[in-house]
């Protein structure tokens, strides 16, 4: 499965706060693997999570979607297991397992009882490097991909427009492409295409462990040295570039498909954590983020939807943690008897404001009351703490990026808020999408089978 | 090879689960208006969360659907001296989460706060002034109905929500479970706000309502917060039993054209309930047929051999009377019959002949195994215990869960799903592109 950038309030966990904050213990194989383990002893379970420094980010022009199609190979078996054996064997034990790929990543995860935590361990090391890609289960699950392309985006008119909207705010960062893959590029990928992309890859020196939960961190490193231990490491391809050309003007575009409601999508050419000049940027526009769309109190939900009753939803979101520069995106749909233009326009008035005035002390104390409760709610979750690791390490951070966010936002002032949006949130580095509702046809009245006996109808 | 699949084996044997896990403790009791209230003290983390549940979903609709809907959705716009930014600030600013919703059978009120004083007051204040005393001011009582009204209209997007509310109107009829819970167009229109008022004032009562606490407090603290809650709610009475579901449908296939690239595919039949006494061979038997993900057979058979569908699945829903049994898939449209014949033949084999050993056994180990990831944060831990209270389950429900599930026989399954789940009485609907077409065959 892919999943989608995070916005804001997801984005908002890390650690510190009211309780101890609880402590990583990190630790690298010869081989190059890196162990990050954190201990969490409220109920007898573990998660396992084993992160690839691969995604749609990493792809080129004609094997979009590479990674992703990899990623649900990698359940086709080894020489060791054949294919479906993993799941069964992590079924058997009680687990729940499966994989995300990213623009930035590439994870795979299980969550077990804390005894079975080596079951998991064994069978990652050994699909990481022992993957036997087989023709005819390449061809089925090829279909089942093109399946899901469909599901998630062909039929879904939001998923779409915004597949449309990345390729156009994006002229040469691989961000412009989907993360499941262009139609044509998914249909045309080989089982030698999948091989070159595992090989280049999967290995231990360009991957991951991160065990969160009842769990000794010594017993772990044990754990991970025999099992991930013998696998030996590859020769990691230098890293392009792959940066943005810089924009050179307002872009706008019409996305017309059918459906019932019009859409806006609007994003801001900003840097992440990792591309930006100083670090403090980056936290101040997650503020930034944070003060149109953090909560119900936030601007967004008071003044649009609430107050002028522009629109019927709207949010705001920013990836802190992207590996390349991504967008400071605004979303919405207008409120009955409201255009898109008009919500265009509310919009660009509230980014304006942040760029004019300072936000206000109440606001910005909101926001980081947020931030720092929802750190403490984050950590309910095994599975959340290990993701925030996962995805610092992998994105090139470093997971002590994780421990220092709730100071670091509450470091950020009124001013460097109006100063980012003063450089970056400007007309120049700006995209604007227009969904423009196609109809349906109406050729919808329902139809009964031969057992049909009256009665059901659909409208 | 097979001795060290033996050792495997016997390992599992030798390390029973259940014995590992200490359950948490679950108390309960009833405050001085009539409220059911369960407890569970949990520890390491500084968090509470709450749940106020009503029997007032949208099986309480009456012929005004959607009306448990948007009472829900207005409930915490207003209340008492506060507007709706007034109480968004509040919460915003000790960082308390708030929300409302409704399932067919409930509403519920949710909040997740911190413990420190400072910060839990303020959160508790506003929860129990929102349940005591909603404004229903009629400026967002429109304003949600037009947001309600713009997203029923979205609806008509999905093929998706076009087959559920189809589905549900073929298996339950007139029954109060057959509409969808956030009502159609024509009967939002038509609501007002006396009539939120009213559906409020009749059902958020406290004998018609649970309240589930789980987090690090005492218990004394614990009965406080319960009766902050809910003392200010009027006594009330508990809503009436809901009718019985028609279980005797004869069959119908229902086909809807819509310009998708994939046709969306759902079969079944009234379900099981809550507290039913075949709830464990179904529940296992299910696991085994289309609930246990890439393992299950419908999975095996539409997805992992044949590559028609990136999801296939079986689900009982259990409600408080019977809910749906449910098979679904989607996939391109060409495909849909094939597909859905797949489908079909599944169930047929798998009732007629049942599980097999092996099956039976690795579903249990999954389950018995599983158990603890189903209570393993305060989150999962308040779902499960809300939803105890709400449905008057016992306080041993959890302790002899794993021996039920371990006690299910091949028989069983067998026995139960040949008496309970009728193949040739499913209601099946497909929406997507030259559904209707193809019907005239």
């Amino acid at each position: 499965m892919s999943i989608p950038r995070l916005g804001f309030l997801l984005m908002a966990l890390p650690l510190a706060a009211p309780a101890a904050p609880p402590q990583v213990h990190e630790f690298t194989l010869a081989n190059g693997l890196k162990v990050l383990v954190q201990e969490d002893h409220r109920a007898p379970v573990a998660v396992s999570q084993v992160w690839y420094k691969v995604g749609s980010s990493y792809e080129y022009g004609g094997i979009t979607g590479v990674s992703h199609m990899l990623e649900h190979m990698m359940f086709k078996g080894t020489k060791k297991h054949p294919p479906g054996e993993f799941s069964r064997i992590i079924a058997a034990n009680g687990g729940s397992e499966n994989a995300f790929t990213g623009q930035d990543y590439t994870a795979y995860f299980q969550t077990l009882e804390r005894s079975r935590l080596p079951v998991s361990l064994e069978l990652e090391a050994d699909r990481m490097r022992n993957l036997r890609l087989l023709q005819d289960e390449f061809v089925k699950e090829q279909q089942v991909v093109i399946e899901e392309r469909r599901l998630r985006t062909e039929d879904q008119p939001h998923a779409r427009m915004e597949e449309h909207f990345q390729a156009v705010a994006f002229t040469d960062s691989p961000y412009r492409n989907p993360v499941i893959g262009w139609p044509e590029d998914v249909a045309g990928l080989t089982l030698d295409d999948l091989s070159a992309w595992y090989q280049r890859w999967y290995a231990p020196n360009n991957a991951t462990l991160v065990v969160v939960g009842d769990v000794a961190p010594g017993e772990v490193f044990e754990l991970a040295r025999k099992h991930f231990g013998p696998l030996k490491p590859a020769k990691l391809p230098a890293l392009k570039p792959q940066g943005e050309v810089p924009q050179l003007g307002l872009r706008r575009m019409v996305v017309k498909v059918p459906a019932k409601l019009p859409h806006l999508e609007m994003g801001y050419k900003v840097p992440s954590l990792k591309t930006a000049a100083a670090e403090w940027e980056a936290y101040a526009l997650e503020v930034a983020a944070g003060i149109l769309d953090g909560g119900n109190s936030a601007r967004l939900t008071s003044r649009l939807v609430r107050g002028r009753q522009i629109a019927a939803g709207v949010g705001a979101g920013y990836d802190l943690y992207a590996r390349l520069s991504p967008l400071f995106s605004l979303e919405g749909t207008p409120a009955q008897g409201k255009t898109v233009a008009e919500l265009e326009a509310a919009l660009l008035e509230e980014v304006r404001r942040l760029r004019e005035e300072p936000v206000a002390e109440d606001e910005l104390a909101r926001v980081k009351a947020q931030v720092l409760a929802s750190n403490v709610y984050q950590r309910d979750s095994v599975f959340y703490q290990a993701m925030q690791l996962g995805m610092a390490e992998t994105v090139g951070l470093g997971w002590r990026k994780v421990e220092e966010y709730v100071d670091k936002i509450n470091a950020v002032t009124a001013e460097q808020v109006r100063e980012v949006a003063r450089k970056y949130l400007i007309d120049d580095g700006l995209t604007i999408a227009h969904l423009e509702p196609q109809p349906i046809p109406e050729g919808a009245k329902i139809q009964e089978g031969p057992e049909g006996m009256g009665g059901g109808h659909v409208r | 090879m097979s001795v060290k699949r033996l050792a495997v084996v016997l390992l599992f044997v030798l390390l029973p689960l259940q014995g590992v896990f200490a359950l948490p403790e679950i108390q309960t009791w009833t405050t001085a208006n009539g409220a059911r209230v369960y407890f569970a003290r949990t520890q390491g983390l500084p968090l509470l969360d709450v749940r106020v549940v009503f029997d007032a979903g949208s099986a309480r609709d009456g012929g005004q659907f959607g009306l448990a809907a948007l009472t829900s959705a207005v409930l915490d716009t207003g209340a008492g001296d506060w507007n709706a930014d007034a109480i968004a600030q509040r919460l915003d600013g000790v960082g308390a989460v708030l929300g409302t919703g409704i399932s067919r059978d409930s509403a519920s009120l949710s909040l997740r706060s911190l413990t420190q004083p400072n910060l839990l007051q303020p959160a508790l204040e506003t929860a129990r002034v929102i349940l005591a005393k909603p404004r229903f001011a009629a400026e967002d009582f429109e304003r949600e109905k037009n947001r309600v009204l713009l997203a029923l209209s979205q609806r008509e997007e999905s093929p998706a929500d076009l087959a559920g509310i189809a589905f549900f109107k073929a298996v339950y009829g007139d029954h109060p479970y057959a509409h969808p819970k956030d009502g159609h167009v024509a009967t939002v229109e038509k609501l007002t706000r006396d009539d939120l008022e009213a559906f409020y004032r009749k059902f958020y009562v406290a004998r018609n309502a649970v309240v589930a606490l789980v987090g690090d407090i005492e218990r004394a603290q614990a009965e406080k917060i319960a009766d902050d809650l809910v003392s200010a709610l009027p006594p009330g009475e508990a809503a009436a039993p809901l009718p019985p579901v028609p279980m005797d449908q004869p069959a119908q296939t229902l086909r809807r054209a819509f310009p998708s690239e994939q046709t969306h595919v759902y079969s079944g039949q009234p379900g099981m309930r809550i507290n039913d006494p075949d709830y464990f061979p179904l529940y296992v038997g299910n696991h085994i047929l289309g609930g246990s993900g890439l393992v299950s057979r419908i999975s095996e058979e539409v997805r992992e051999k044949r590559g028609l569908s990136y999801s296939a699945h079986s689900h009982f829903y259990p409600f408080r009377v019977e809910g749906p049994f449910l098979m679904g898939l989607q996939t391109r449209n060409e495909k849909a019959d094939e597909a859905l014949n797949v489908l079909l033949q599944t169930l047929r084999d798998f009732i007629a002949k049942g599980p097999s050993d092996k099956e039976l056994d690795a579903a249990k180990k999954n389950i018995v195994g599983g158990f603890v990831l189903r209570l393993d944060s305060n989150q999962k831990l308040v779902e499960q215990i809300a939803s105890m209270a709400f449905y008057g389950l016992p306080l041993d429900y959890l302790a002899t869960y794993i021996p039920k599930i371990e006690a299910v026989t091949k028989d069983d399954v067998r026995r139960v799903w040949q008496a309970r789940i009728h193949p040739d009485r499913l209601q099946t609907v497909l929406v997507g592109a030259n559904s209707a077409a193809e019907s005239a065959q």
